[in-house]
C-alpha cells in the first residue's frame, strides 16, 4: 500500500512538473502538456473513436499474438523432438530469425494489402520466432535421465510429452510469451504506421501530421494502457498454468 | 546359481568422446539372483552406473550380453525401475500426482489410481504431505515420494543409484531401513550402487568390489549377515564389522595409489 501511494505520488509529481515547464522550460508545441493530452484523450473517448482504434490495433495485436504463439509452440515442440529435422532446418531458421521482422512489412503489403491481415501477419510472425525458440529450447532442456525414468515405467511418446516435455518446457514457453507482448504490439502499430488509416498506429501518423503533440502522447498512452493489458493477461495465465511454480526464471530468449 | 533374473555375460562398453575412447568397464560376468540384494562399490567412474543403464537397457553393451529373465535386454527393459541420487520427480506435480505418474501410465482408473497412492504414501510415511510439490519437501521426503513411485508400478527389479547420497546420516539410515523392510516383503531384486561402505553392507546379500577404470570385477562378497537383520544395531555385529573392513582392506590400495598420483 505504502508502494502504491509513493508511486502516485511521483506520478503526481512528475505530471505537475510537466505541466509546469510546458510552455516555460520548453516549447509547448514540443511537449504539449497533460492537460491538453487528457482533453483529447477525453474527446476521443467521449466520441468513441478511442475505442474504435483502439479495438482495431488490440484485435490486430491479438489475433498476431495468438496466431504466431500456437504456430511458435507447435513447431518448437516439433523441431524440439525431431532432432535431424530440427538440424537440417537450423542455418534457414537462424537466418530468418536474423531478419529484423518490420522489414517483411512491404512484402506483406505486396501479398495481402494494407487491411488488418496484413498486420496480423506481421505482428504473428514477429511472435512466432520468439515463442517458437523459446519452446524449442524448452523441449531440448527437458532432462534426458527424467525421459529415461518414465519410459522405463512404459510410457509411450505422447505420455512423455503430455506428462514430462510439455510441462516442463512451459516455463520457456511462457517466457517467451511475456517478452512477445510488447513485439505483438510493435507488429500491430509499426503495421498501422506504414499504411492504415485506423488503428491508434494511424491515429499517432495522422496526429503527427496535424503537428498535433497533445494527440501524438494521447494515441501512445493508448499503446501502453494495450501493453500494459495484454501483458496482465499473460503474467495471468502464467500463474494459472504454473500454479507449483513460485520462483521466476531468467533465462530467457531475447532479441 | 539358482534363478539368475540378471545376467551380465562379459559384457564390455566403450564411450566414444570426440577426442577418445574411454573403456568405462570390460569383461564383466555377473549374475543376480531373483529376489537378491546386490551391492555395487568400487571407486568413481569404474563403470557401476554403466551396468545399471545396461540392465534397464538405456545402453547396449560394446562387446557381451545382458540377459534379464533369460532374455536378451535389447531396449527398455520395463520389468526395472529406476531412481538415482537426483530423484527427478516432476516439480509440476503434487507428492500423490507423482506417485500416481507411472499409475496413469499403465492405465489405471482413477478409483484404482487413488487407492494405491493412499497406500503408498503411507507405506513410505508422508502422510500429511499428499498435496505439496516437491519443492516444498525436504531431502528425505522428496526420496520417499520417489521410492513410492518407483514402487507404484511394481517392478520386479529395483536400480538404484546412490539413491539415498545426498541425505543426512540419519535420514539414510532411515531410507535403508524402509527399503530394506519394503523390498523384503514385496521380495523385489535390488542392484544398488554406493559409495557408503556401511551402507553396501548394510543392504546386501552380496557384495561386489570393482577395480578403477576399466571397471573390472575385483571381488564378489557373500555377506554373512542374516537376510532379517535390525540395521539399528547392526554396526555392533561382528559380521558387519569384519565385512566393512575387508571391504576397506581392498578400496585402501586405490585410496592410496591415487594419493601417490597426485602432486602434493
Amino acid at each position: 500500500m505504502h508502494v502504491v501511494l509513493l508511486r502516485i505520488a511521483l506520478l503526481a509529481g512528475l505530471l505537475a512538473f510537466w505541466e509546469a515547464a510546458s510552455g516555460t522550460l520548453v516549447q509547448e508545441f514540443f511537449i504539449s502538456r497533460p492537460s491538453a493530452i487528457f482533453a483529447k484523450l477525453r474527446g476521443w473517448v467521449l466520441d468513441g473513436s478511442f475505442f474504435y482504434h483502439a479495438g482495431i490495433t488490440a484485435s490486430e495485436a491479438l489475433l498476431g499474438f495468438l496466431l504466431g504463439s500456437c504456430l511458435g509452440l507447435v513447431i518448437g515442440v516439433l523441431l524440439g523432438r525431431a532432432r535431424l529435422l530440427a538440424e537440417v532446418l537450423d542455418p534457414f531458421i537462424m537466418a530468418f530469425y536474423s531478419l529484423p521482422k518490420v522489414a517483411l512489412a512491404p512484402l506483406f503489403i505486396l501479398w495481402i494489402g494494407i487491411g488488418m491481415t496484413m498486420k496480423v501477419a506481421l505482428t504473428a510472425t514477429i511472435v512466432f520466432f520468439l515463442v517458437f525458440l523459446n519452446t524449442y529450447s524448452g523441449v531440448r532442456n527437458v532432462s534426458q535421465e527424467l525421459v529415461a525414468i518414465v519410459k522405463l515405467m512404459g510410457a509411450n511418446e505422447r505420455d512423455i510429452l503430455s506428462k514430462v516435455v510439455l510441462p516442463s518446457a512451459l516455463t520457456w514457453v511462457f517466457a517467451g510469451l511475456r517478452i512477445s507482448v510488447p513485439y505483438a504490439l510493435i507488429g500491430a502499430v509499426v503495421g498501422e504506421l506504414m499504411a492504415s488509416n485506423k488503428g491508434l498506429g494511424a491515429l499517432l501518423v495522422s496526429a503527427q501530421g496535424q503537428f498535433d503533440t497533445a494527440g501524438v502522447f494521447a494515441a501512445l498512452i493508448g499503446i501502453t494502457a494495450l501493453a500494459y493489458l495484454l501483458n496482465s493477461a499473460v503474467k495471468f495465465a502464467e500463474r494459472k498454468a504454473m500454479r507449483w511454480k513460485t520462483v521466476d526464471v531468467d533465462d530467457e530468449v531475447r532479441i | 546359481m539358482i534363478d539368475p533374473l540378471i545376467e551380465f555375460r562379459h559384457v564390455s562398453k566403450v564411450f566414444e568422446t570426440a577426442s577418445a575412447q574411454v573403456e568405462a568397464v570390460t569383461g564383466i560376468t555377473l549374475s543376480v539372483a531373483r529376489g537378491e540384494i546386490v551391492t555395487l562399490v568400487g571407486p568413481s567412474g569404474c563403470g557401476k552406473s554403466t551396468l545399471l543403464n545396461m540392465a534397464a537397457g538405456l545402453l547396449k553393451p560394446t562387446t557381451g550380453e545382458v540377459f534379464y529373465g533369460g532374455k536378451l535386454v535389447d531396449g527398455y527393459n520395463l520389468r526395472t525401475g529406476y531412481m538415482t541420487q537426483n530423484d527427478h520427480l516432476l516439480p509440476w506435480r503434487s507428492v500423490v500426482a507423482n506417485i500416481a505418474v507411472p499409475l496413469e501410465i499403465n492405465g489405471w482408473t482413477a478409483a484404482a489410481i487413488a487407492e494405491r497412492v493412499q497406500m503408498l504414501v503411507k507405506l513410505v510415511g508422508l502422510q500429511g504431505f499428499e498435496q505439496a510439490y516437491p519443492s516444498q519437501l525436504s531431502g528425505g521426503m522428496r526420496k520417499r515420494t520417489a521410492l513410492a513411485r518407483l514402487l507404484a508400478y511394481d517392478p520386479e527389479t529395483l536400480l538404484l543409484d546412490e539413491p539415498f547420497a545426498a541425505l543426512d546420516a540419519q535420514l539414510r539410515l532411515s531410507m535403508q531401513i524402509k527399503l530394506l523392510d519394503i523390498s523384503r516383503r514385496l521380495s523385489k531384486t535390488i542392484l544398488f550402487v554406493t559409495h557408503d561402505l556401511d551402507e553396501a553392507v548394510a543392504l546386501a546379500d552380496r557384495v561386489v568390489v570393482f577395480n578403477p577404470r576399466p571397471g573390472t570385477i575385483h571381488k564378489v562378497v557373500a555377506s554373512p549377515l542374516a537376510r532379517e537383520r535390525d540395521l539399528l544395531r547392526l554396526r555392533h555385529d561382528p559380521g558387519f564389522v569384519s565385512l566393512t573392513a575387508e571391504l576397506w582392506d581392498m578400496l585402501a590400495p586405490v585410496v592410496a595409489a591415487e594419493l601417490h598420483g597426485e602432486t602434493v
